[in-house]
């Protein structure tokens, strides 16, 4: 009999909130988290507006050790508030004589965000001359300033096995520890596989999820060259519109979700509180081009239908599916159909949302922030909305949930990640069952 | 665990500072060549150190097809790394993918299926092409001559091109490959700074073993060689600096006189192949994949651990997966990356894991010929150690006369020992992160 792998806690740290219950509260109401960025000065940028996590403090929730983990990049400081709180709500954070070798990390981490003043400052630097004029960069004496001028812990904490490596410290986690960066895949294929790493018996215990913030300047400039943002400027608010006729780009949000993950047998053993059993877990290559998603969804279909298969779930079975949804043109386009082709006529009566519309897209951290909502749909028997939609799209035709919470029974659910260059994974998490 | 599928080896595909392919950079191993000189890519004046492991000449006309030549410009020095490695590993296991077809390098259609190839491939933190991005910060600068967010806003972003961003994702690596390829399936990139390599080719075996995937293209490949990679590990005093004026020598991994570690590129991807499905189309076997371990330190996330545990422990896991024990291992591969402080801890975690054994086993490391290739390091080691394996040859440890007084490593120090080697061991460690993954092979037998 294979390992079963049940969900036993679950933290974020969302630009709704950094705490589990009010968080979600705020996400049935429908709030929006987009506004003006603060963190860095974008007025002139082409999308001057993100959804940041505010009054954020690691030291409400890490006393331990809390110094030297403040110096953590902002991915290990949510990471590590984010798995706090997961493990306070699986009941591990009093001793229970868990052998710590059994317990393992695998985080979807970003690379942590560069330190931008110093970095440009010695940028500029570097590509001046004796004289002070502008040239091409000069390596030797870029390198002279950028020395004095770079800190190096900042730099040491950029290397995306960083939050990981800080949750195995804080956690006496000795087990396998990894990280994966899938691009905006990057925390569902990590979920995913730390699944297979309990169910091979590598661990008993995973915690597992994504950290990440692209919001400097480089980050929003990347994905702003690549057109990709909503410039929605005048109304921040209304940017973020999943599967809405107009939607023009997505929103660029940061945070963390952390899951605890654990044996079916484990959890029983300590009576832990389940939330749900991890059933299904597909991830796929578009390989394709690397601008474009396939024009079929040749790879999404392939990850939800491989997920189906290994969940032996069939279409039917699934009450909700939280959506990747970014409110690219491409991306919900593609993923209506994707959804079509594998739900077929029950297409029409899946419940879908995109959280995103609210939270902006936390890129290697939003799928398992959108699996936490999954997990609070079962447990809570409601759906959070597609909010900000107005305009019906013929080419997403389906039922997004629009703009309220919805109360429904919920057993089974399906979650999407599809990152840069074709990555396609999805995650289904089920009521647990006998 | 039941109903798992066997797994081996069946391509070798590195891009090393000693030779691009397996047969020549074996035969660079065996010959004890120093891939380390003075920095050519870039002026290294100006840096504490200035000598690296740079690869030979290689073009990436060499290792695409034809109708992917416009797509060269948005890779970055991993990605193309990457590339190249595919391809010798892809052309080395006798697989006829999109890629060898496409460029009429054999005839009829593809002899695998995409939708059972997959890919994992281990990345570092890629680094901007600082020319290209200096240069354009330099276009956003105010009155005073600072640079202006402002002005970043305005004009100064739009010069750089659009895609700019894609280059530097990790896991352009593997898009790129299972787009060149044709790999559909199973597609994961792990970043864990030196361990990724390891982490990857084990993660790969279990997604063949629970049979996602029939085959995958793994392992890793990075780049170091540009100023900024060059300064981040400079800031914490990882690189050698005394050396510059001996650079041939200057990675004395477990050396009495090591003095930090010399930056590299490289990387190689390896193809794991489920047992059946290679003798159905009659594959060469290099080895049997029989162990994967990985565990990760807890007493700092920056600094190893004195006592070893984390790597000691992910050689445990590994033994015991491979359900063998150290008594029959008869080649090890530590990491070897001549600082100081890891060589130490490294040393522990063997002895810790084998004991007195330690000192009976022959042991491999290439990090003096080769560097610290980052996220490609350890596929390069992995590839020699089953090449070791697979020909009963233990090649020299280049630069490894003169070892600390603690090692126990039995590094060939002259010509190639003839051996039989039954299984070995290989171990990579992420320096900071401090994630360990050991994998174990088997000589093939029926």
């Amino acid at each position: 009999m294979d390992r079963r792998i049940v969900i036993t806690g679950a933290g974020w740290v969302t630009p709704l909130g950094h705490d589990l219950e009010s968080a979600w509260k705020r996400m049935l109401e429908g709030q929006c988290a987009v506004a003006p960025t603060t963190l860095f000065d974008a007025k002139t940028f082409p999308s001057a507006f993100t959804a940041e996590v505010r009054n954020f403090s690691l030291d409400d929730f890490v006393q331990k050790n809390v110094e030297a983990h403040r110096e953590g990049s902002r991915n290990a400081r949510f990471a590590l508030a984010a798995a706090v709180m997961a493990w306070r709500y699986a009941g591990l954070d009093s001793d229970l004589g868990l052998d710590p070798t059994r317990v393992g990390v695998y985080l979807g981490g970003g690379e942590g965000p560069i330190n931008f003043q110093p970095f440009a400052d010695a940028a500029v630097v570097g590509c001046r001359n004796d004289q002070g004029q502008a040239t091409p960069l000069d390596a030797p004496r870029w390198a002279q300033n950028a020395l004095q001028m770079l800190d190096a812990t900042c730099e040491l904490e950029q290397d995306p096995n960083m939050a990981g490596a800080h949750l195995a410290v804080h956690f006496g986690a000795e087990g396998p520890n990894l990280n994966t960066l899938t691009a905006c895949a990057a925390s569902t294929q990590a979920i995913g596989e730390a699944t297979h790493i309990i169910r091979y018996g590598d661990a008993d215990v995973m915690i597992s999820g994504g950290t990440h913030s692209m919001i400097h300047p480089l980050g929003v400039t990347g994905f702003s060259r690549l057109t990709a943002l909503s410039t929605r400027n005048d109304s921040p608010q209304t940017a973020s519109r999943p599967f809405d006729r107009t939607r023009d780009g997505f929103v660029l949000g940061e945070g963390a979700g952390i899951l605890v993950l654990e044996e079916l047998e484990h959890a029983r053993a300590r009576s832990a509180n389940i939330l749900a059993e991890i059933v299904g877990f597909g991830s796929t290559a578009d390989a394709f081009r690397i601008t474009d998603i396939h024009e079929d969804g040749r790879g999404g279909v392939a990850a939800m239908e491989a997920a189906l298969k290994s969940a032996q779930l069939s279409p039917g079975d699934i009450d909700y599916i939280s959506a990747h949804g970014t409110g690219t043109e491409e991306n919900d386009k593609i993923e209506t159909l994707a959804i079509r082709k594998v739900f077929g006529d029950h297409a029409k009566n899946v419940a879908i949302s995109s959280i995103k519309s609210m939270i902006g897209h936390l890129i290697a951290a939003a799928g398992a922030v959108e699996l936490i909502t999954c997990l609070l749909a079962i447990r809570d028997g409601v759906v959070p909305p597609t909010i900000n939609y107005e305009n019906p799209d013929p080419n997403c035709d389906l039922d997004y949930v629009p703009n309220h919470a919805r109360k429904m029974p919920v057993r089974a659910c399906l979650s999407n990640s599809f990152g840069f260059g074709g990555q396609n994974d999805t995650v289904i998490v089920k009521a647990l069952e006998d | 665990m039941a109903g798992k599928r066997r797994v081996v080896v069946t391509g070798l595909g590195v891009a090393t500072p000693i030779g691009l392919g397996i047969e020549t950079f074996w035969d660079a191993l065996v010959q004890r060549q120093s891939g380390l000189r003075r920095i050519q890519t870039f002026d290294p004046s100006g840096q504490p150190s200035q000598i690296a492991g740079e690869l030979p000449d290689f073009s990436l006309r060499d290792f695409i097809p034809k109708g992917y030549r416009k797509s060269v410009k948005v890779m970055s020095r991993d990605i193309e790394i990457a590339v190249a490695c595919a391809y010798h590993a892809v052309t080395d296991a006798g697989l006829k993918t999109k890629c060898v077809v496409e460029r009429g390098e054999a005839q009829g259609e593809p002899n695998i299926d995409s939708r059972r190839f997959g890919a994992n491939i281990g990345a570092g933190l890629i680094c901007a092409d600082l020319t290209e991005l200096a240069g354009a910060l330099n276009t956003a600068v105010d009155e005073q001559d600072r640079f202006s967010l402002t002005h970043w806003g305005t004009e100064g972003m739009s010069n750089l091109t659009p895609l700019w961003l894609l280059k530097f994702l990790p896991n352009m690596l593997a898009c790129h490959v299972t787009i060149v390829h044709d790999a559909q399936a199973l597609s994961n990139t792990i970043t864990c700074a030196e361990a990724s390599s390891h982490l990857a080719i084990g993660e790969a075996f279990r997604t063949i073993a629970r049979g996602d995937v029939d085959v995958s293209v793994c392992g890793g490949a990075e780049s170091k060689i540009n100023p900024m990679s060059m300064a981040r590990p400079q800031l914490w005093n990882r690189l050698t600096t005394d050396d510059n004026d001996n650079p041939e020598t200057a990675s004395r991994p477990f050396g009495a006189k090591r003095r930090g570690m010399v930056a590299a590129e490289g990387g190689g991807l390896v193809i794991l192949e489920a047992l059946d499905h290679a003798k159905a189309r009659g594959a060469r076997i290099y080895a049997e994949m029989v162990g994967f371990g990985a565990a990760a330190d807890v007493h700092s996330w920056s600094k190893p651990d004195p006592a070893g545990r984390g790597m000691s422990l992910a050689l445990k896991n590994a033994l015991a997966d491979a359900g063998t024990t150290k008594a029959s291992i008869d080649l090890v591969t530590p990491f070897g990356t001549a600082t100081i402080e890891h060589d130490a801890a490294e040393m522990t975690a063997w002895n810790d894991a084998f004991g007195a054994k330690l000192a009976e086993i022959s042991a491999l490391t290439t990090r003096g010929s080769v560097g610290n290739n980052g996220a490609g390091a350890g596929a390069i080691d992995f590839a020699a150690t089953v090449m070791a394996l697979y020909r009963n040859t233990i090649p020299p440890s280049f630069n490894t006369g003169d070892l600390d007084a603690d090692c126990d490593f039995r590094f060939v120090q002259n010509d190639p020992v003839d051996a039989k080697i039954s299984q070995a061991v290989s171990l990579g460690y992420a320096l900071a992160g401090r994630q360990s993954g050991a994998l174990v092979i088997r000589k093939f037998e029926e």
